[in-house]
């Protein structure tokens, strides 16, 4: 690092990234900067991108040009296990649970040990791995769930636990993909201050529809649109914003 | 639950011990030596069948050459053989004394270089773990890494079966051809052609088949095995959870490939010959039936899966020789559609729920509470 160059102070760095499917732009030239505890929410009608983002930053999707720069560490050029080992973690659209494991086991294969072929051989399931377990899976209500088979759960509760099997891995930066979508009322109020709790110590990157939802949660909003923000900063600022009521709040 | 997932559960103690009575004591009882001889052949293929139930079943990786790492195998051992029965005393008729017949046959003067170390018994020995390792890491590490899998996989691995037997048999000065590697006799000067060798084999093979069985429950019960299970169900997840799915494919495809390689090294053995007969697509189809109709999620169903399926065709091939492909055909069919999990499922499905009535009945009156049904979860068990 350069004499006199400031230490970055964001935790993820996005800078002009763009990716482009057989010419189809589906993030276009897109810069923002998440910096430490922070909920950022990103907002926007189907199509804008918002996946596709989440995609580019786990390494899912290889980006035409730009960075992804984390804690100064350039994630475009790793691949998928380095960007989880480097502290990010990756929730998907549709809960992605492994059905025939039990609660416990689906927790179990993400905690951070073990990870090569030869650790998982000899992995063995100690103290510090059932008190890890067992305190996610309170985090995320499942505690007298966790001998059942995770096909049984109800959908709502699918996507806590794979917001846990994100948790035991500690990341420092959590990408959530929608992760309220089809819960009951009563489970959006819970996932929100199960959010709110889990933020302490790292920062959240949220993709969700619910504005109800999102006003109770973020801190910043960006509003994406055609893979370009539309609008960017607290959620009273965007959601004046003409242009966004016009694209998507409007309807 | 929170205790370590058990070595193996009381189910799988039980399957080993009704196993072990079955090969140890009841066949070699009950059956003549040709009887058992033959049940040792088919014992060669269950090898392979338990690799395919980790590959396949737990890894969800279909592999239609597995046929090929038998192969390996069997000409690794048969190649020693060959050599101590290539004498020059044995073979001092021939231009070249010392080579084996076909090579002489074939014009060759000199033993090919890759021939060399298979004069010593140990390296041949070797050779069966070491090259299938080798030779299944490098198609898992090209095909894995590159994300190919699924039907694409499937098909590759039949070509690469179709390619190893045209090789094989092209190449007659130095395999021996279409006929293969024949007229074995001796391992280190011991008659393995007369009865009580082959009594004695069969122990062997079985001895041998109950250590892989263990290693298929130890890598079943270990972590490795469920990442198969998450993997085979959403791979992203795995792999976004930090692991590297390609390097779990490939274990799992080599491990399955040393399993058939061993198979095939008992085959040469038991039978006295190897040829590219057992290399090519059709036997490698014929081992995934014998997965498929054991249950492939289950390492005990791959033993007699293989017995069944191989029972059935030497019965049918000798009472209607020109029905006993259809015959096996409908064999097949009627079992996949009917039990989709195969021998295993039907019994977990209708037998065992019965034993566990019976059990109960007479337990009750002694514990009632100290029951755990599915306490380690164990899938598909
Ligand atoms: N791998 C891909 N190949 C081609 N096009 C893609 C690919 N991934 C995404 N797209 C396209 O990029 C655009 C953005 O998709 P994306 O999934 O990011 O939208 P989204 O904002 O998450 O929408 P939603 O709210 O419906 O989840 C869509 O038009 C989609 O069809
Ligand atoms: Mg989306």
């Amino acid at each position: 690092m350069e004499i006199g160059q400031q230490p970055p102070d964001f935790l993820l760095a996005v800078d002009a990234l763009t990716v482009s499917f057989d010419g189809f732009k589906a993030v276009n030239d897109l810069s923002f900067y998440v910096d430490e505890n922070e909920i950022r929410v990103i907002i926007g009608p189907n199509g804008a991108g918002k996946t596709t983002v989440l995609d580019l930053i786990c390494g899912k999707t290889k980006a035409t040009s730009g960075s992804i720069t984390f804690r100064g560490k350039e994630l475009t050029k790793l691949s998928e296990n380095a960007i989880v080992h480097a502290g990010v973690g990756r929730k998907f659209q549709t809960p992605s649970i492994y059905d025939d494991l039990t609660v416990f086991e689906n927790l179990e294969i993400s905690y951070p040990r073990g990870r090569s072929v030869f650790g998982a051989l000899t992995f063995k399931r100690d103290a510090a791995v059932t008190e890890r377990v067992e305190e996610v899976a309170e985090m995320i209500f499942l505690k007298d769930r966790l001998n059942m088979s995770a096909q049984l759960l109800s959908h709502g509760q699918k996507q806590w636990l794979e917001i846990g099997m994100l948790l035991i891995q500690d990341p420092e930066l959590l990408m959530l993909d929608e992760p309220v979508a089809g819960m009951s009322v009563s489970e959006r109020a819970k996932t929100a201050e199960l959010l709110h709790r889990i933020i302490k110590n790292r920062s959240v990157l949220v993709i969700e529809h619910d504005m109800k939802f999102v006003e109770d949660i973020a801190h910043k909003v960006i509003v994406l649109h055609q893979g370009k923000i539309l609008s960017e900063g607290s959620m009273e600022k965007v959601k004046n914003d003409p242009k966004v009521i016009e694209v998507y709040l409007g309807h | 639950m929170t205790a370590n997932p058990r070595f193996f559960s009381r189910s799988e103690l039980v399957g080993l011990g009704v196993l072990a009575l079955l090969l140890v004591v009841i066949l070699p009882m009950s059956l003549d030596i040709f009887r058992l001889n033959l049940v040792a052949k088919y014992l060669t293929y269950s090898f392979v069948a338990l690799g395919l139930v980790i590959c396949w079943g737990y890894g969800g990786i279909l592999s239609l050459g597995q046929g090929v790492f038998f192969g390996i195998g069997g000409y690794c051992m048969a190649m020693f053989l060959k050599l101590e029965a290539s004498s020059v005393e044995n073979t001092k008729i021939q231009s070249t004394p010392g080579i084996p017949d076909f090579m002489d046959w074939n014009q060759i003067t000199q033993l090919p270089l890759f021939w060399q170390p298979f004069h010593s018994l140990t390296l041949s020995i070797l050779a069966v773990f070491v090259v299938p390792a080798i030779f299944a890491f490098i198609i898992g590490a090209a095909m894995f890494k590159r994300r190919v899998g699924g039907v694409y996989f499937a098909i590759i691995t039949q070509a690469i079966a179709a390619i190893l037997t045209i090789l094989i048999v092209g190449q007659q000065g130095y395999t021996g051809g279409i006929n293969g590697i024949t007229d074995l006799r001796t391992l280190h000067g011991w008659d393995i052609r007369t009865d009580s060798a082959k009594f004695i084999l069969y122990f062997v093979e079985v001895a041998c088949l109950f250590g892989c069985l263990l290693v298929a429950l130890f890598v079943k019960h270990s972590k490795l095995g469920r990442i198969l299970l998450a993997m085979r169900d959403k791979e992203d997840r795995v792999r976004f959870s930090g692991y590297s799915v390609a390097n779990f494919k490939i274990f799992a495809f080599c491990l399955s490939a040393v399993f058939a390689s061993i198979g095939g090294a008992l085959f040469t053995l038991e039978v006295g010959f190897m040829s590219p007969s057992f290399v090519g697509i059709v036997p490698s189809i014929e081992m995934v039936i014998y997965a498929a109709v054991g249950g492939r999620m289950s390492i005990f169903g791959a033993v007699y899966g293989t017995m069944v399926v191989n029972y059935a065709k030497t019965s049918l091939s000798e009472s209607f020789p020109e029905l006993w492909q259809f015959a096996f055909g409908a064999l097949f069919i009627a079992v996949v559609m009917l039990f989709p999990n195969g021998l295993a499922g039907a019994w977990n499905e209708y037998v065992q729920p019965l034993i566990d009535r019976t059990f109960s009945r007479n337990k009750r009156s002694t514990s009632v509470a100290s029951e755990h049904p599915l306490a380690n979860g164990a899938p598909a068990e």
